[in-house]
């Protein structure tokens, strides 16, 4: 069945990346209007305007000097003169810092998270042709279109990370590898032969060529598969894909260090990689159930059918589970043996973003486990789409909860900004993928599978 | 009124019996009983069988092993004598939570595991001495077996059975004792 991107749905597109384009462009002016010379002034401003929150804000400073000696190992690492420089001075630098590195991470945060969701199909498509999955071929054209998003969407998270610099990456500040600079920092001097700017951007280049080149060639094959007279393209599909996973499970794992885990250039985990996958396929998963069942209510998918669908919220409720597993035993296991040097990446967690650190695990664990558990509930529709917007929320503030705490601290808020940037990202997004569904019929027909799949039931 | 006598309709592939199975209802037909070697994919369904609650009673019972472990470790670790061990603080559940959640995730897999299985063989009344209730041994090996009780309409039934493709139509007085 053809689709046409239905011009209600791009002109929505429109409207949402304006707005958000309005939103970004007053998170800059609005962060930006806050400078050096009036700094001063707009801290004293901010504790002058009500006394409750003045107090806060002191007591705040004061629990901070406590913090700060871990924070130190963040903060002081801009310079070992930073000590000397005394704390009122550093303070203002500080906060001025963190109100010009909001509008950044802002968009950095949404950017990445609506590219998580295209990489995260991907990788589930590939798992489709290798385990030869007889369920899911009705709905390799959904996943095609939601992939077309990989390079777009890659592109634009490194282009921010590559203006953004060390607005978002400490260890871009200049300096901080140059021994006798006041920004020196030994521990990220020590990691420079990975951290550096070069690197970084080779990498990204690696990375996404490598995701890209398997998406453009897999999605060949199977077009060409539709008008084949035999199974030549399904096979080569089949073997790239195995390919594909093997690239993939390495690249993404450095992918998440060098784009999430190197905000906090101090810290590292081991299964943070792991983490970050978990989180990319729950995404991704929760986009192909949507977008499948909004294309069926138009009755474009003839073939899928509530079964289909029930597979789907199992992989959703499924995934969510092994996120929480992962997001568990990496909290789990720092918070119990509370070495310092590990533990202040939740310390400030914990006390600056309490209620997305926590409301997240409700959002993402809670709330699917009950929802998804009953079988009857996966298969109905706007039962699995309900769980979707909420699962798809809570791994916003997932991806909030690993930027923001590194780059504004206790100065987040999901404002305009935060909001603009989804906005903007989720119009491309939607522009993308739904142009990219209407090039091509949405039934792959001679998938070897394909029969089966129509007629799956569970 | 309990039938005295049953008829036993064998048949020898499954499909065979999925279709006898579905005119046997059509002509309203009560079937007592199927035994087949191995489960028969959609025969619930096809016998209009009601679809078991036993994953209901897991749930139950695996809310049962998370409060279970909650308050034992509760009262073990932050009423009864609150040590400090190491460091962790034991001032309330919550601060020390982290710690009790791997004991109570296994809780409550344990119960409801362990409790749904022992449901199970309840209600499917299972245990070690009991008695076999094989009408016919072959069915546990490549037979399937249909009783369904007669009302004195055993030329009636036989004749439907036969049309069904059953290789083999008994008809057995039920022994009582049996069950």
């Amino acid at each position: 069945m053809e689709y046409k991107i239905s011009n209600r749905l791009r002109i929505g597109a429109f409207v949402l990346i304006v707005l958000g384009l309005l939103g970004v462009g007053y998170g800059f002016m609005d962060a930006n209007s806050v400078n050096e010379d009036n700094i001063t002034e707009f801290l004293a401003n901010e504790d002058h305007h009500d006394d409750a929150h003045a107090e806060e804000a002191y007591t705040d400073s004061h629990g901070e000097t406590a913090l700060h000696v871990e924070d130190n190992h963040g903060e002081e690492a801009h310079g070992t003169s930073h000590a000397e420089e005394g704390h009122g001075m550093s303070h203002e630098e500080h906060v001025l810092h963190q109100i010009h590195n909001r509008p950044w991470s802002a968009l950095y945060i949404a950017a990445f998270f609506f590219f998580m969701i295209a990489l995260g199909v991907l990788a589930f498509y590939a798992v489709q042709y290798v385990s030869q999955a007889g369920w899911s071929p009705v709905l390799f054209r959904v996943m095609e279109g939601i992939t077309y998003y990989v390079l777009p969407g890659g592109i634009i998270v490194l282009l921010i990370a590559f203006f953004a610099d060390s607005h978002l990456f400490v260890w871009l500040t200049d300096g901080m590898t140059t021994e006798g600079s006041e920004n020196y920092d030994a521990l990220v001097a020590g990691k420079s032969g990975w951290l550096n700017k070069p690197g970084f951007f080779i990498r990204g280049f690696i990375f996404l060529a490598g995701w890209s080149l398997y998406r453009y060639f897999s999605r060949k094959f199977s077009l060409a598969q539709d008008n084949a007279n035999d199974n030549r393209n399904f096979k080569k599909n089949f073997r790239i894909s195995a390919g594909f996973l093997v690239f993939f499970m390495y690249t993404e794992s450095m992918m998440s260090w060098d784009w999430i885990m190197s905000v906090d250039p101090h810290w590292f985990s081991t299964l943070f990689g792991w983490y970050l996958l978990a989180g990319m396929l729950v995404c991704g998963i929760t986009v192909i159930a949507m977008i499948a069942i909004y294309l069926k209510s138009k009755g474009l998918l003839e073939h899928v059918n509530d079964s289909h669908i029930h597979d789907l919220a199992k992989f959703m409720f499924g995934f969510s589970v092994f996120w929480t597993y992962l997001w568990f035993s990496q909290f789990m296991l720092i918070w119990y043996s509370n070495i310092p040097e590990e533990v202040t990446y939740f310390i400030t967690r914990i006390e600056d973003y309490n209620l997305p650190f926590f409301g997240m695990i409700a959002m993402n664990f809670i709330f699917p486990l009950l929802l998804l558990m009953n079988s009857d509930f996966k298969r109905v529709n706007w039962f699995v789409i309900m769980a979707g917007v909420v699962i798809l929320c809570g791994h916003y503030v997932d991806i909030f909860n690993m930027i923001m705490p590194a780059t504004v601290g206790d100065r987040w808020f999901i404002g305009i900004p935060e909001i603009g940037s989804i906005l903007l990202f989720g119009g491309i997004f939607l522009l993308v993928v739904f142009t990219a569904l209407s090039k091509h019929p949405l039934l792959a027909k001679r998938s070897p599978f394909i029969e089966e799949s129509k007629h799956f039931h569970y | 009124m309990e039938a005295s006598k049953v008829i036993h309709a064998i048949y020898t592939d499954d499909d065979v019996l999925m279709s006898a199975v579905k005119t046997v209802r059509a002509e309203k037909h009560h079937i007592e009983e199927i035994y087949t070697p191995f489960p028969v994919h959609g025969l619930d369904k096809a016998m209009g069988l009601a679809p078991t609650r036993l994953a209901i009673t897991a749930f139950i019972y695996g809310c049962i092993g998370i409060t279970v472990a909650t308050v034992m470790m509760n009262f073990i670790m932050i009423k009864d004598w609150p040590q400090d061990i190491g460091g962790k603080p034991s001032f309330s559940y919550l601060e020390n939570l982290p710690a009790f959640v791997p004991i109570m995730f296994e809780l409550t897999v344990f119960f409801a595991a362990h409790l749904m299985v022992i449901t199970f063989y309840l209600r499917s009344r299972m245990w070690p001495f009991k008695k076999a209730e094989n009408p016919d041994p072959r069915t546990t090996d490549d037979h399937f077996l249909m009783e369904i009780a007669v009302h004195n309409n055993e030329e009636a039934l036989t004749n439907l059975l036969k049309n069904t493709g059953a290789v083999e139509i008994n008809i057995v007085d039920k022994d009582e004792d049996a069950h």
